[in-house]
């Protein structure tokens, strides 16, 4: 971790207890996985505990003004169309005071990944009510419960347009670190939830117990729901956490929109930057193959690895990821009662599961890399193509 | 480069030596360079002044009386190569130019006061992380709403203290559509070296009037390219606080790994938000611009030398001053005018000097009286300092600045 993180600037201000840390560990781990170019990663963050992100991770990193880290994120993506562009920030950051920069980017299907840590609290300020707080929750500002109603941040973003939606509570690294992954190599606007313990305000003012026991409440009251319409979305207080991948689908994004109106108005000169289209495709194909080729790489000293030491739980929890979206949406159209069993059981399960996995994934990896680096984009496709067909159905 | 205002100036006192010393300006990218004569608004002169600049990046949001700016970029933008983005509001509109410009490209935006308000939150940021942009406030009359068609100078200590905290800007006022391009190409060298925001200050008469505007050959425009650090990894700071420009910007993308914020921080761009280090920053800031103030400062003066009153004025007020001061001369009245081209820093150091030798300072603006305050500290009671203000909606009546003339020298 010490090469994604600026350990100069340890240790870190998060409470004990507080989920914003094994966010930035599931980050970490996700732009490692993921293979991109770390030179070619931006982390812009909002104000607050969850903006303090950008100082500690080691990257090109801006922490900009309260709620302003979207809009510097696009103008960062738009001068420099080549670089990845990850907002990192809270749920009062980006949906409060940056509440209409949210949408927007949404709404233009902008090529950004949004990780929006959501503890029901403005954290650094002392713990008040947040637009996610659920009704009747105690904040300092609402000391007699909070009379207001939350935002569904998912069913939020999924009306403003944004083309890849999930959700996970803090319990979920290994899924985040998947949804992050997965946004990090997809194209248009990613929105990743992560609903997160805030010990030292949200769970002290609500008498809830320590991060251990948030950590229990969310094992037991997360309801995995892959493709969920968003609408089924929102969270009650201390009630049901609806967590999955809900939306992952293609969109042009922004940028693809202008060059698509530019080149159709100046012909195939058309040039961005100095940069014909062709140039940038070729120059984002010679990308994506060199990224192929550090998953493929990866793989391999993977395999090495697990020759040696065979039981990985991280295998396992990927492999639960991958085959969940399948039958997850169908149980809960049918019987949510059934669902709810499923969200609990996969863990679990996957044991089981995973050495049928790891005998795939050897397969794969014994191939030619050739053959790996076309693997991996399939992988990818045939989940999304699964979303894409399970929101369909439970809208039905 | 520069307008000549009939009857005033024979010459603009421009003091460019060693203004960017150590950095080399290159002629601007012709692909940018809409070269010739044109008829054209203030509005539109600033978008070709910006593309001429070689800013290729332009986020704004539609505001009377500056939308003819945006309307113009977004419009040459394909062409150009150049990036243009309507957000949703002032505040994304700035802010996203802290990250274009951090992303590596030279941007630019405009809009008048109500919107200008809503920036000035990221004017903040972008001082405190020394980011290069510029901000064009056509001006218009307030307060809030006030008047969207209608002319103004009301903006002008807005500009300069409008974020909070202590900090320091660069602001320009044009007086035609020709130096409409010209400022906004001055502009974009003065903020790529200082690394400081540069504001455009003009108003609605100049953004909507319509003049000769001559576009000069590509090779003929003299602009500050953007400097990026290339040194290695060890040795790469955002920042330098020695007060002065020049320092090199750092890319996104280019492996450096930078950290800004707009929390006090120390040169690696960190957080080190002591007392001590707010000093050093701060002081930074303010001396970074306020120390070369005579390096930055362009004045237009006339028939100083001698005058028993000058007539201190800017934008589009100064042209209104040349028939009063013409006519005053006509009566045997010994009038200077001092137009301010650069409005901040303000030119201390000259009003000072110029207090010492006249009976009194006339200062004309369209507003209750803002730059006249700067002009009455500097001059510290060596002179009278008159006031003539006119509040928001129209140009003064030259009349009136004619009668203050007059009653200066009695």
């Amino acid at each position: 971790m010490s090469d994604v993180l600026r350990m100069e600037r340890m240790p870190h201000i998060w409470c004990p207890g507080c989920g914003i840390g094994s966010e930035v560990n599931s980050f970490a781990e996700a732009v490692k996985r993921s293979g991109i170019d770390p030179k070619k990663l931006v982390v812009v963050s909002g104000i607050g505990c969850t903006g303090r992100v950008a100082g500690y991770v080691n990257f090109d990193s801006i922490h900009t003004t309260h709620g302003r880290a979207i809009p510097v994120a696009t103008g960062v993506k738009l001068a420099n169309p080549d670089l990845t562009v990850v907002v990192f920030s809270g749920e009062g950051d980006l949906t409060g005071i940056g509440g209409n920069h949210l949408i927007h980017a949404a709404r233009r299907n902008m090529d950004l990944v949004v990780i929006c840590n959501n503890n029901f609290t403005y954290g650094m300020t002392g713990g008040q009510v947040t637009p996610t707080t659920p009704n009747s929750a105690i904040a300092s500002t609402t000391p007699y419960g909070n009379y207001e109603y939350p935002f569904s941040l998912p069913f939020l973003v999924d009306a403003a347009g944004a083309t890849y939606i999930a959700r996970w509570t803090s319990m979920h690294s290994r899924n985040v670190t998947q949804s992050i992954e997965e946004a990090l190599l997809r194209k248009g606007f990613s929105f990743i939830e992560v609903i997160s313990p805030c010990t030292t305000l949200y769970l002290r003012r609500n008498r809830l117990g320590d991060g251990v026991d948030m950590l229990q409440h969310y094992q037991e009251n997360s309801i995995l729901k892959h493709g969920c319409d968003t609408r089924e979305t929102a969270i009650d207080y201390q009630g049901k956490i609806v967590v999955g991948k809900f939306v992952d689908k293609n969109k042009p994004t922004y940028l693809e929109g202008v060059d698509k109106c530019c080149v159709k108005l100046v012909g195939d000169d058309y040039q961005l930057y100095g940069k014909t289209i062709p140039e940038r495709e070729a120059e984002e194909k010679a990308e994506k193959e060199r990224i192929a080729a550090r998953r493929a790489a990866m793989a391999a000293t993977e395999a090495q690895g697990e020759e040696a030491v065979p039981a990985k739980p991280r295998k396992a929890l990927a492999a639960k990821v991958k085959k969940a979206p399948a039958k997850a949406p169908k149980k809960a159209a049918a019987a949510p009662k059934a669902a709810k069993k499923a969200a609990v059981k996969p863990v679990k399960k996957t044991a089981a599961k995973a050495p049928a996995k790891k005998v795939a994934a050897k397969a794969v990896k014994k191939a030619a890399p050739k053959a790996v680096k076309k693997a991996a984009p399939k992988a990818t496709v045939k989940t999304k193509a699964m979303a894409k067909a399970a929101p369909k159905k439970t809208r039905k | 480069m520069k307008t000549k205002l009939s009857g005033v100036s024979e010459q603009a006192n421009v003091r460019s030596s060693g203004r960017y010393a150590g950095t080399k300006t290159v002629t601007a990218d012709p692909k940018g360079v809409d070269s010739g004569p044109h008829f054209m608004d203030g509005d539109h002169a600033i978008a070709e002044g910006a593309l001429a600049a070689g800013c290729r990046f332009f986020a704004g949001y539609p505001i009377t009386p500056s939308t003819e700016a945006a309307e113009r970029f977004a419009e040459r933008a394909p062409e150009v190569g150049a990036l243009f983005i309507q957000m949703e509001d002032e505040l994304a509109s700035i802010a996203a130019l802290i990250g274009a410009a951090w992303g590596g490209q030279k941007c630019m935006t405009v809009t008048c006061g109500p919107g200008f308000s809503l920036m000035t939150e990221n004017l903040g940021l972008a001082c405190m992380t020394e980011t290069p942009m510029v901000i064009a406030n056509v001006q218009r009359g307030g307060p809030s709403t006030g008047l969207p068609t209608l002319t103004a100078q009301q903006d002008m200590m807005q500009a300069r203290y409008g974020p909070h905290g202590d900090n320091a800007i660069i602001a320009l006022c044009p007086d035609s559509p020709q130096e409409c391009f010209d400022l906004t190409v001055e502009a974009f060298n003065l903020s790529e070296f200082y690394r400081v925001p540069v504001i455009i200050l003009t108003d609605e008469t100049v953004g909507h009037m319509h003049e000769k505007v001559v576009i000069p050959p590509a090779d003929q425009i003299q602009v500050v390219p953007r400097n990026n650090y290339s040194g290695p990894k060890e040795d790469c700071r955002p920042y330098k606080f020695d007060s002065q420009g020049g320092h090199p910007m750092v890319r996104a993308g280019d492996g450096y790994n930078f950290h800004i914020t707009g929390l006090t921080h120390n040169e690696k761009g960190y957080p080190v938000m002591t007392a001590d280090q707010n000093k050093i920053v701060v002081t930074h800031l303010m001396e970074k611009i306020n120390g070369n103030a005579d390096m930055i400062i362009r004045l237009d003066e006339d028939q100083i030398d001698g005058a028993e009153v000058v007539v201190v004025s800017y934008g589009i007020t100064s042209r209104i001053a040349v028939k009063a001061i013409q006519d005053a001369r006509k009566e045997g009245i010994k009038v200077g005018s001092l137009r301010m081209i650069t409005i901040w820093p303000f030119c201390e150091k000259r009003i000072r000097e110029i207090s010492s030798k006249v009976k009194a300072i006339v200062v004309p603006e369209i507003n209750y009286g803002q730059m006249v305050l700067e002009v009455e500290r500097n001059a510290g009671g060596r002179c009278k300092v008159i006031s003539v203000n006119h509040c928001g909606g129209a140009v003064h009546d030259p009349e009136v600045i004619l009668d203050a003339i007059r009653k200066a020298i009695q």
